[in-house]
Formats: C-alpha cells, sequence, structure tokens
C-alpha cells in the first residue's frame, strides 16, 4: 500500500483545511516560531533541507538547499523571496491545491525561507486563471497578518516579513523565473539573459530567490519532523513525497501526493487504472516538456528523477498525462506544438520562428497534406532549436516533437502515406 | 588582462569583455543582429553562436565574458551549424523581395545571408505578414521586414529616454510598435534608422529615392548645433540624397540628432535662390553676377562715407572663413557693426570678455555628479549634449534645472526651479551658497530670500566632486543675460563647479573667436535702424530675437542686401539685392565646435543654379572695392590666415557689481528647435512633427 498525503496534502482531508485555525491544530506555525526564537539558525536549515534532499519541485530538480546558499544573508540591500506559483505546464495542477486546501503550509514555508535568505519581503506569483486558490491564498495572508505570523517585529523578534501575492495574466512564459521577475515588475514576461542570475541580480534588481510553490510548502514538514525523515521517504537521489499530476485517460485522474520512487504501476492503479478497460499507449511522466514514453518503458519505471530518466523521459513538475490505445499521437502533437507556438515568449529567433514552423508541419500532416520530407523537416526544425535559445520553452518545444517522432513515427508516416490517422485504416 | 584564444590566434583581452567585443578587435567577424556597443544586451537573435571548448552548446558571443584560457571556435562545424540555423530561422518570415526593399543593398541580414544562408528554403508555409504603422514623417515603417533584435526599443529606452518603441504580443505575433497609433517623437529618433538591420526602419523622406550602391558618401561637419557632429553626407551624381552619422566617439559618438539628418532636404527646397537678383523700383529682376555685384558696390559706396550706417548681421552657423572674410572686408570699408549673437538682446556683459564654450569635454560631461542648467533647454538645443549629460544622470549625476516652466525633459530630474526670472533664483541659489560655505553675503543679495530647493540645488554643487553650470539659450536670451553671467560665474566659483555658458550654433565659438572685438549693440540697431543692413547667411525677420524689431527695422532701412540661399516673400518685401549662396555640402570650410574642436570640411555637391559660396562673393567684392588681401583661391588659404591670427577666447572676468533692484520678469524664449535656421525650417519632414508645429514661423 501507498502511503498518501504525508506532506503537502497532508491537511486537504479535514474539514475547513485552508483555514489558519486548523492549521494551527495541525501544529502550523510551530516551526516558524521556532526559528524566529532562534531555536534554529539560517545555516542549520540550510542544513537540514540539504539533508532532505529535496530537489525543487518546478522542474528541473535543483537541490533547494544548494540553492539558498547562494544568497548572502547578511549582504546590505533588499532582498526577496518569490514563489512560483504560475504552474502553466499542460498536465500540471498540483500547486493550485497546495493554495486552496493547506495555504498556510505554503506561507510557513515563504516565512522560512525568507528569513534563511534575508528577505523581508516575499511575493507569490499566481496564475492568472486561479481564481479561487488566489483568494484562499489572499485570505490566508489577511488571517497570518491577523494571528502575528507576518508583518513588523513579528512575535517581538525583531525581524520583519510580509507576502504579496501577485496575478499572472495567461502566459506560461511566465513561469520561467526571469520572465516572471519581469512581469511583476510591470514588464512585458520575457526571460532574461542568463547569467546574472537571480540570487545576484533578481527582482528589481536585487538577490531574488525563486522556489516552486510544492518546494516551499514542503520546508515546514522537513523542519518539524527533520531532514532525515523526509530524505527517507524517496530514493537516494531525491527526497521526499512527491505530488504527481494524474491527468489523461483515467479512471480517476487527480493529483496523488506519494513517495519519490512509487513504481508507476502503482500511481495507475492509485489513479483507477486506464479508463474504460483499455490499454496503456503512451505516458508524458513530468508534463509536457518531458518526452513522452510508449507504455512498456512506462510501466517498467519507478517515479523518481533516476528511473524517468533511465526511461528516457523526466520527471519535471510530476505532470503525468497517460494516454490510452485510441489516442491520436499525431492530434495529440499537433495540440502540444501549437500550445509551445502560442506560448513562446518570441523574443529568440529560433523559439519564435521554429515553434510556428513545427505546429504548421504537424498540423499540415494531421489534415491529411502531409508530404514525405515532412518528418525529416520536424526533426531538423527540433535539433535546430535546442540549445540555441535564451529560456528553456525553446528546448521544451522540441522535445515532443522529437520524442513522438522517435516512438510513433509509423503514426506520422501513415498520415503522410494515406492522407488519415491510423484508426481510419478499416 | 586575460589570453584568449580565438580560431588559433592568441587575443589578448580585459577580462569580462564580450567574446564579439574581443574578436572584433582582432579582426575576427562574427554575425550579428540584436548585438550594438551602444545598447545594452539582449543576446535575442541568437546570429552570434559560436563554440566555446567545454560548452556543450554554442554561446551568444554577444553575452558570453571572456575568461583566461577560453578556446573559441567561430567557424567550427558546431558553431556554423548553430549559425546557419539561426540564419534559416530569421528568414522563413522574413519577405525576401529584397528588390522592392528600401534597404537593399545595405541589409544586415541580406549581408549575413550571403554568408550562412542556403539557397533554397525548406520552409513551404505561409510568411507572416505585418501591419504598417504610421510612426510619423522621418521614419517609413515595413514590419513585415522586422526580425525583432529590439534595437530601436532599447534605443528609445536607453539613449533616447523615451520608451515610444515596445514590443507586444508573443511568439510570432510579437510586433514592434508604440501601441497606440502615434508618432515617434525623440530628436533622435533618425538614429532607429540606423540601427535597424533591416528594411523595417528606413529613412521616410528618403524612400526610394537612390539605391546605397549609387551613392558616394562624403565625410563632413552638421551645421545646426554646436557639438559639430560629424557625418557622412551622401550623393548621387553630385546631388545630395541623404545624411547618415559619422562615428566619433569624441563628439557625437555614433549619433545624430534629426536636424542634422533630415535638414537637408532644404537644399532642393523650391524656394532657392539660384540667380543673383536686384530690385529696382519695386521690381525684381535677375542679372548675372558680375552685373549684380557691380549694382552692390554701387549702391554701398554712398553709406561707406559714414559707415556708422550700416550694420551686418551674419548667421552663427556661418564657416570661420566666411566670419573671417566679413570681418576682414567690412573692416577694410570702416565698419565696425558685425553681429552673429542674433538671439541675444543684452550685450552689457560684452565688457569682460566673452567665452561661450563647454568647459570640459563632450565626453567629461558624462563623469559629472552635479549638474545645474539654467535657462537652457538642452534636449532640443543640444540633443547630443544632453544624451551625455543623461548618461552622467544615469550613473547618479544629480541634475537641477532653472527655467522656465513646461519644458519636457528626458532625464530625471532633481530639482527643479520653474521661473520666469532667472535673475532671481539664481541669486536665491548664490545666496543659499554663500551661507552653506559660510562666505560673507554681498549687500547686493541683502534682500534676496531663498528656501530649500535653493539650498539643495546649492548643496548639490558644493559636494558634487565634478560639479558645473551650464547656461543654454533661454539664459543667452534674457534681458538680464549679463546679470545671470554674473551671478551664474559667482554661483561656480562659491560652489567650486565648472561654468559653460554653452554655445549654440555650429560656429558660435569660431564666431566668438573672430568678432569678439567687435563692440556691437544689436538691440540698438534693430530698434533705432540703420540706413544699411546687410545680411548673410540669415533670414533676421526669423533668426533674430527680437524678430519684429528686426523686420521692422529691415522694412525701414535704405538698402538691405542679403547673401542668402533662399528666396522667401517676407525678404523680397524689404531686400534690395538678393545674392545666391551655396550652403552646406556645396560650400567648405571649417567650424569650430563647443569643445573647440576646429573641423573642417569639403565642398562636394554642386550648389543651386548660378549659387556661390559665401567666401568666395566676398573675396570678389574686396577685389571690386580694390581692396588689398582679397586674392584666396581656395578656403585653406583663409584658414591659413586666420590660424596665423593665434586668437585665443579669454577668459572673461565677471565683475560682481549686481544691481538686483531692477530684475523684471521677462517673457522666456523658447527657439523652437526646428526653427533654428534657414535650412531646418525648409524640411518639410521635420516641419510635419509635433515639435515643429505652430511653431515655425514659415508654416
Ligand atoms: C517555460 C518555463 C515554464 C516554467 N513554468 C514554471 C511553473 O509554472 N512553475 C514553476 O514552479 N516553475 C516553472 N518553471 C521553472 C522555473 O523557471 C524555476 O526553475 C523554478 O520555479 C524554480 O523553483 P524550484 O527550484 O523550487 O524548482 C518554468 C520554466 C520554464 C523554462
Ligand atoms: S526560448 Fe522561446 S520563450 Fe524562451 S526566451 Fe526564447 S523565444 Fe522566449
Ligand atoms: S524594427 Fe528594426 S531595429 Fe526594431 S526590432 Fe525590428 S528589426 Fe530590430
Ligand atoms: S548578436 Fe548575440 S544574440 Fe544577437
Amino acid at each position: 500500500m501507498v502511503e498518501l498525503n504525508l506532506c503537502c496534502y497532508r491537511n486537504n482531508h479535514l474539514d475547513k483545511s485552508w483555514d489558519i485555525d486548523t492549521y494551527i491544530s495541525q501544529g502550523g506555525y510551530q516551526v516558524w516560531k521556532q526559528v524566529l526564537s532562534g531555536e534554529l539558525t539560517p545555516q542549520e536549515i540550510i542544513d537540514e533541507v540539504k539533508v532532505s534532499n529535496l530537489r525543487g519541485r518546478g522542474g528541473a530538480g535543483f537541490p533547494t538547499g544548494l540553492k539558498w546558499s547562494f544568497m548572502n544573508r547578511h549582504s546590505p540591500g533588499q532582498k526577496y523571496i518569490v514563489c512560483n506559483s504560475d504552474e502553466s505546464e499542460p498536465g500540471t495542477c498540483k500547486d493550485r491545491d497546495i493554495m486552496r486546501y493547506n495555504p498556510h503550509q505554503l506561507i510557513e514555508g515563504m516565512a522560512i525561507a525568507g528569513y534563511v535568505i534575508g528577505a523581508s519581503v516575499g511575493y507569490n506569483y499566481i496564475r492568472g486563471e486561479f481564481w479561487e486558490p488566489y483568494d484562499r491564498f489572499t485570505r490566508a495572508i489577511m488571517q497570518a497578518r491577523e494571528a502575528g505570523m507576518l508583518g513588523n517585529n513579528i512575535l517581538g523578534s525583531g525581524w520583519d516579513f510580509d507576502l504579496n501575492t501577485h496575478q499572472g495574466a495567461g502566459a506560461y512564459i511566465c513561469g520561467e523565473e526571469t520572465a516572471l521577475l519581469e512581469s511583476i515588475e510591470g514588464k512585458k514576461g520575457q526571460p532574461r539573459f542568463k547569467p546574472p542570475f537571480p540570487a545576484s541580480y533578481g527582482l528589481y534588481g536585487k538577490p531574488t530567490t525563486i522556489n516552486n510553490t510544492e518546494t516551499l510548502a514542503s520546508i515546514p514538514m522537513i523542519l518539524a519532523k527533520g531532514g532525515d525523515w523526509f530524505a527517507k521517504l524517496g530514493v537516494p537521489g531525491a527526497g521526499g513525497t512527491k505530488l504527481f499530476s494524474m491527468s489523461g485517460h483515467l479512471e480517476k485522474p487527480a493529483n496523488y501526493e506519494i513517495p519519490m520512487g512509487t513504481p508507476f504501476k502503482d500511481l495507475l492503479s492509485l489513479a483507477g487504472g486506464v479508463w474504460k478497460g483499455r490499454e496503456l499507449k503512451a505516458v508524458i511522466p513530468g508534463g509536457s516538456s518531458t518526452a513522452v514514453l510508449p507504455a512498456d518503458k512506462a510501466l517498467a519505471m519507478n517515479m523518481d528523477y533516476d528511473s524517468i530518466a533511465k526511461a528516457g523521459s523526466f520527471l519535471g513538475a510530476g505532470s503525468v498525462i497517460v494516454m490510452d490505445d485510441q489516442t491520436d499521437m499525431v492530434k495529440s502533437l499537433e495540440r502540444l506544438t501549437w500550445f509551445y507556438y502560442d506560448e513562446s515568449c518570441g523574443q529568440c529567433t529560433p523559439c519564435r520562428e521554429g515553434t510556428g514552423w513545427m505546429y504548421r508541419v504537424v498540423k499540415r500532416i494531421r489534415q491529411g497534406k502531409g508530404r514525405p520530407e515532412d518528418i525529416e523537416t520536424l526533426k531538423d526544425v527540433s535539433g535546430k532549436i535546442t540549445g540555441r535559445v535564451i529560456c528553456g520553452l525553446g528546448d521544451a518545444a522540441a522535445i515532443p516533437v522529437a520524442s513522438f517522432l522517435q516512438h510513433f513515427e509509423h503514426e506520422f508516416r501513415h498520415y503522410i502515406d494515406h492522407g488519415c490517422s491510423i484508426f481510419d485504416r478499416a | 588582462m586575460v589570453k584568449v584564444e580565438i580560431n588559433g590566434q592568441v587575443v589578448e583581452a580585459r577580462e569580462g569583455d564580450m567574446l564579439i567585443d574581443v574578436a572584433d578587435s582582432a579582426s575576427i567577424s562574427i554575425p550579428r543582429f540584436c548585438y550594438h556597443k551602444k545598447l545594452s544586451i539582449a543576446a535575442n537573435c541568437r546570429m552570434c553562436l559560436v563554440d566555446v571548448e567545454g560548452a556543450w552548446k554554442a554561446v551568444p558571443a554577444c553575452a558570453t565574458p571572456v575568461t583566461d584560457g577560453m578556446k573559441v571556435n567561430t567557424r567550427s562545424p558546431k558553431a556554423i551549424a548553430a549559425q546557419k540555423a539561426v540564419m534559416e530561422f530569421l528568414l522563413i518570415n522574413h519577405p525576401l523581395d529584397c528588390p522592392i526593399c528600401d534597404q537593399g543593398g545595405e541589409c544586415e541580414l541580406q549581408d549575413v545571408a550571403m554568408d550562412y544562408g542556403d539557397d533554397v528554403s525548406q520552409y513551404s508555409e505561409a510568411k507572416r505578414i505585418v501591419g504598417d504603422r504610421n510612426v510619423g514623417s522621418l521614419i517609413q515603417t515595413d514590419m513585415t521586414r522586422c526580425i525583432h533584435c529590439t534595437r530601436c526599443v532599447r534605443f528609445g529606452q536607453e539613449i533616447a529616454g523615451l520608451k515610444e518603441l515596445g514590443a507586444t504580443g508573443r511568439s510570432e505575433w510579437m510586433e514592434i510598435g508604440t501601441y497606440i497609433e502615434k508618432s515617434i517623437d525623440s530628436e533622435l529618433s533618425g538614429n532607429m534608422i540606423d540601427l535597424c538591420p533591416v528594411g523595417a526602419l528606413t529613412n521616410k523622406p528618403f524612400r526610394y529615392k537612390a539605391r546605397s550602391w549609387e551613392l558616394k558618401a562624403h565625410p563632413t561637419v552638421a551645421p545646426h548645433d554646436s557639438i559639430g557632429s560629424n557625418i557622412f553626407v551622401h550623393t548621387r551624381n553630385g546631388e545630395v540624397m541623404r545624411v547618415v552619422p559619422r562615428e566619433n566617439e569624441a563628439i557625437n559618438e555614433t549619433w545624430i540628432a534629426d536636424r542634422d539628418r533630415f535638414s537637408c532636404e532644404a537644399l532642393h527646397s523650391a524656394d532657392r535662390l539660384t540667380q543673383p537678383k536686384v530690385k529696382a523700383e519695386g521690381h525684381w529682376s535677375s542679372m548675372d553676377w558680375s552685373l549684380a555685384l557691380q549694382v552692390t558696390v554701387e549702391k554701398l559706396k554712398p553709406y561707406l562715407a559714414n559707415p556708422e550706417q550700416i550694420a551686418i548681421l551674419l548667421s552663427p552657423n556661418s564657416t570661420l572663413e566666411e566670419v573671417y572674410l566679413v570681418k576682414k572686408l567690412a573692416n577694410a570699408l570702416g565698419i565696425n557693426n558685425i553681429e552673429h549673437r542674433l538671439r541675444q538682446q543684452d550685450f552689457s556683459a560684452d565688457q569682460y570678455g566673452i567665452n561661450q564654450t563647454l568647459a570640459m569635454r563632450l565626453a567629461d560631461v558624462e563623469a559629472l555628479d552635479s549638474v545645474l542648467v539654467i535657462g537652457g533647454h538642452l534636449r532640443k538645443d543640444l540633443p547630443l549634449l544632453n544624451n551625455r549629460l543623461r548618461k552622467a544622470q544615469l550613473n547618479g549625476c544629480e541634475v537641477n534645472v532653472v527655467n522656465p516652466s513646461g519644458l519636457d525633459y528626458n532625464l530625471g530630474i532633481e530639482h527643479q526651479v520653474d521661473t520666469l526670472s532667472l535673475v532671481s533664483e539664481l541669486a536665491s541659489i548664490l545666496k543659499a551658497a554663500n551661507e552653506l560655505v559660510d562666505q560673507d553675503n554681498q549687500v547686493e543679495l541683502a534682500a534676496v530670500t531663498f528656501n530649500a530647493t535653493h539650498t539643495a540645488i546649492a548643496n548639490s554643487l558644493i559636494k558634487g566632486k565634478k560639479s558645473a553650470l551650464m547656461l543654454g539659450l533661454i539664459a543667452q536670451a534674457d534681458v538680464h543675460y549679463s546679470k545671470i553671467l554674473q551671478l551664474a560665474s559667482q554661483l561656480a566659483q562659491t560652489t567650486g563647479s565648472s561654468f559653460s555658458d554653452l554655445p549654440a550654433f555650429s560656429n558660435t565659438v569660431g564666431a566668438n573667436l573672430i568678432l569678439a572685438s567687435n563692440s556691437a549693440d544689436l538691440t540698438n540697431w534693430l530698434a533705432n535702424g540703420k540706413k544699411v543692413f546687410i545680411n548673410v547667411g540669415i533670414e533676421p525677420e526669423f533668426d533674430c530675437l527680437l524678430a519684429d524689431q528686426a523686420l521692422r527695422a529691415m522694412q525701414q532701412a535704405e538698402l538691405v542686401i542679403n547673401l542668402t540661399a533662399f528666396d522667401s516673400v517676407s525678404q523680397q518685401n524689404y531686400a534690395d539685392i538678393m545674392l545666391p549662396i551655396a550652403i552646406f555640402a556645396e560650400n567648405a570650410g571649417t567650424l569650430v565646435n563647443i569643445q573647440q574642436d576646429w573641423q573642417s570640411f569639403k565642398l562636394f555637391a554642386s550648389a543651386k543654379g548660378e549659387a556661390k559660396p559665401a567666401w568666395k562673393v566676398l573675396r570678389v567684392l574686396g577685389n571690386m572695392f580694390d581692396l588689398e588681401g582679397f586674392d584666396y583661391t581656395n578656403t585653406a588659404e583663409v584658414l591659413a590666415e586666420i590660424k596665423a591670427l593665434n586668437l585665443s577666447i579669454k577668459q572673461p572676468d565677471y565683475q560682481c557689481n549686481l544691481d538686483l533692484s531692477v530684475i523684471t520678469p521677462t517673457p522666456s524664449s523658447l527657439v523652437p528647435c526646428y526653427s533654428v535656421d534657414g535650412m531646418v525650417r525648409r524640411s518639410p519632414a521635420l516641419q510635419a512633427t509635433p515639435d515643429a508645429q505652430l511653431t515655425n514661423p514659415l508654416n
């Protein structure tokens, strides 16, 4: 039996779980008080987070303790902690439920992170379409202020910390951390060229740490139960539990919090298995920016970074898209290429020009007007984007194209040769 | 210094320099579009990708700082594959109809595509089309050609200080534009034309007039303000087609003002005077030069018995040689009334000496840490000085102004005093400064009061390590100009600041050098009239501050002789003789700029009709009056004679015998930037801009 909801979703089942009283009744804000009282020093916290083996949940899996250590707490001037709740990767909806059902754990995590890096101001950048989560989180901030957990001279500690929310306007690219900063600053959401990295030149040019919602919401539990507890939940390469957004052709699509390293098979049965009794065809394990895997590879893997990488993909943000045996892979890719075409910020040449090109070719194939050379063109164009762009979106746009062709080229060929999908054969 | 190996060649560089600059310095070419040495790094075009040992992917040379021992290959298969890929992406949505594009032949995309592009496109989808925007009379847009390098956007934000262009939309829908349709109004806007690597932004008045390969470039100097911006004039078969900047770090860097670029239209103005004309009994008749000059000499002769009746008004944009010959001829004929400071009315400070120069090099302005501008709209009057000042301000320099209200600044102003009385405000600041440094106040300042702003400005100057006072055209036009000079120079002393009474026009400095010894009283001549006026290169009714008086004086004079490039209706009314002179590229000579650079330029365009350079007209007149020493064959000989005089500017010693009891606020006199001279007034493109609306007297 897989044990569920040990960390970020631990309160989700409770009545009014988003209320501060509920949170406090579950031991909430205890760690924050400890921190403020000086019982836990910033260095001890960083060490504990390092022990926990927590890797960033925003998609790249960067070790959180290490990221925090890049900040110099004592350098003069304003610093910022920013939470990335833009959550716009197709297939992802895990952060939404943290803000809906356990917002105070995120606030506590942000407050602690801010304390560690020396930031007295935090921002949570929330996806524009998230109305209810935005509302819940904003109310939670007000409750926390009233309860004296935020504000000036918190609990007489001499430490100030306040939180702001910033609502996105519906652009996927604003989830990229530097585009997000530009967006908070009121500018067009476009990634910055790095270096400099946010730790030296971040929000309004000040040192800034950006973490994913799930990353930050994990912090209070890590410190309450110990880094070791968290690490042991997971696997050697990555500690803790992980939220997986199970979507697609499933009987019970939902978010599931399970320990890192749980076999995919178990996760699949948690989600009720493939719907309508059909067979599994393919899985995108980490969100649309990760490579699609055919059923056999997916069924053999465990849900952790190393195992998924060995299978040929990436854990990403843990957004599992399940496709049954009736899925038209050409149509699926058409939708995905449209997404990247539509969402490219447009500033760098290969991504601006290449995403539209790939979409048009896939669309043409799907319309039955494909040409024999189209598959080569797609491979060529996706290859020409990779590694030549400013941010991860361009690279991400190439991944579905390359992986769909790698595993399902015959479906594209069928369209090109016969003008219709493999399902229209009869 | 570090050592970097590029394509096997070892290059020395400063650590942290960008790879692209290091390669440039070693003449190793790396293709680029978004990079520009005067703009921030965007690294968005990806054209400059090169192969750096140890990096798994090709890196942008424009955004990669060099480190010691770095090994770079700009031509390896990896680098070339990256460059070709980017080139291909840039071209798929580009129209590729170069034959009908105005940039054809001087397009960076075309050039790079020759090296990195393929002959046949694998892209067979429909190309993007972007609607054009009307951004005013100076810049033509063809946005389908835009490659999104954002140079124009960064120019607006970083150099012009006006965010007029921006990017809207994502992905292929990203467009460069003004968002709400409006004109681009920066006085430096034309530079975006040069920055745009493709034909998206082109020179509107020049559109479809010529192809770049038909043009010949001639180095010369812009004659509209005292910066002396270096330019190239492009001619086709001796006819001036357009003007572009000529790089000179010490003067204009890579920029020019719109005035310098677009006023060349005036050379082809319909009202160019092409033949000498003489009025007899109210009727004008054209005649040849020798006859016209004979008439001139004959008409002038009777007045020479009493040369006090004659005044010569001279353009401050006249060449040094012209000024010198005017003075030489005039003095030989006994005429001493010569003036080029037409936008001034108070000459009483002449007794202390004249020094209208910048007290430092233009580049040093960038290092100032506190500046007080008094009566000057530098942004419009001296755009490229303002650009240096803007850089200083962005570096933390405090810029304070004492000016009439309503001026539009494009840099952060620390303290702004809006006033109609520069003198009283200046006196207040001086008093505040005196108190701050514990200096005794003169009795004259006894009644002066000051407030916190005055103190703040004084304090800023005092604590500045490199502080400067600058006086502009508005101060020079003030009825109390001499008092302003006295107070300002005193304030400079008290606060340890440099003091610059800024010259406005392209040869103000040169003309002052030559004419300083002539005591003059233009205000008096215009108010009380002279029997004879000789106007050289000006329209007194527009170029004089006291325009109405000037016009009346001309109308009431018995004889008005105009050496002029233009045949305007108002001149026809009051003048008796009009002699057509060559201007700008049709002329040769020397201009002395704000930092006292003597810049000589050659003649390379044929003058309109019978027009002749003024120096030649003056030489012939000298001969016709049988005067010695008028046998020059070229301007170089005149220049040699001037140089031999060893003229120098004497630092004035302003006595502070201030009488502040009679200070009356004066209505400010702002010279609209597109009315400053006859050429600018005759550029239809400039006249169609908002800066010119309502203000050009010719409109
Ligand atoms: C195109 C793009 C979109 C992204 N979207 C998100 C997002 O919605 N949420 C998120 O947490 N990280 C997103 N990221 C990753 C962030 O840039 C950043 O790495 C992350 O927020 C860091 O947090 P972590 O260290 O806690 O993972 C995105 C990255 C790219 C390139
Ligand atoms: S890769 Fe795409 S999304 Fe990222 S900066 Fe470039 S154009 Fe924008
Ligand atoms: S208009 Fe020209 S300068 Fe501006 S972004 Fe487009 S190509 Fe670049
Ligand atoms: S010149 Fe380097 S990316 Fe454009």
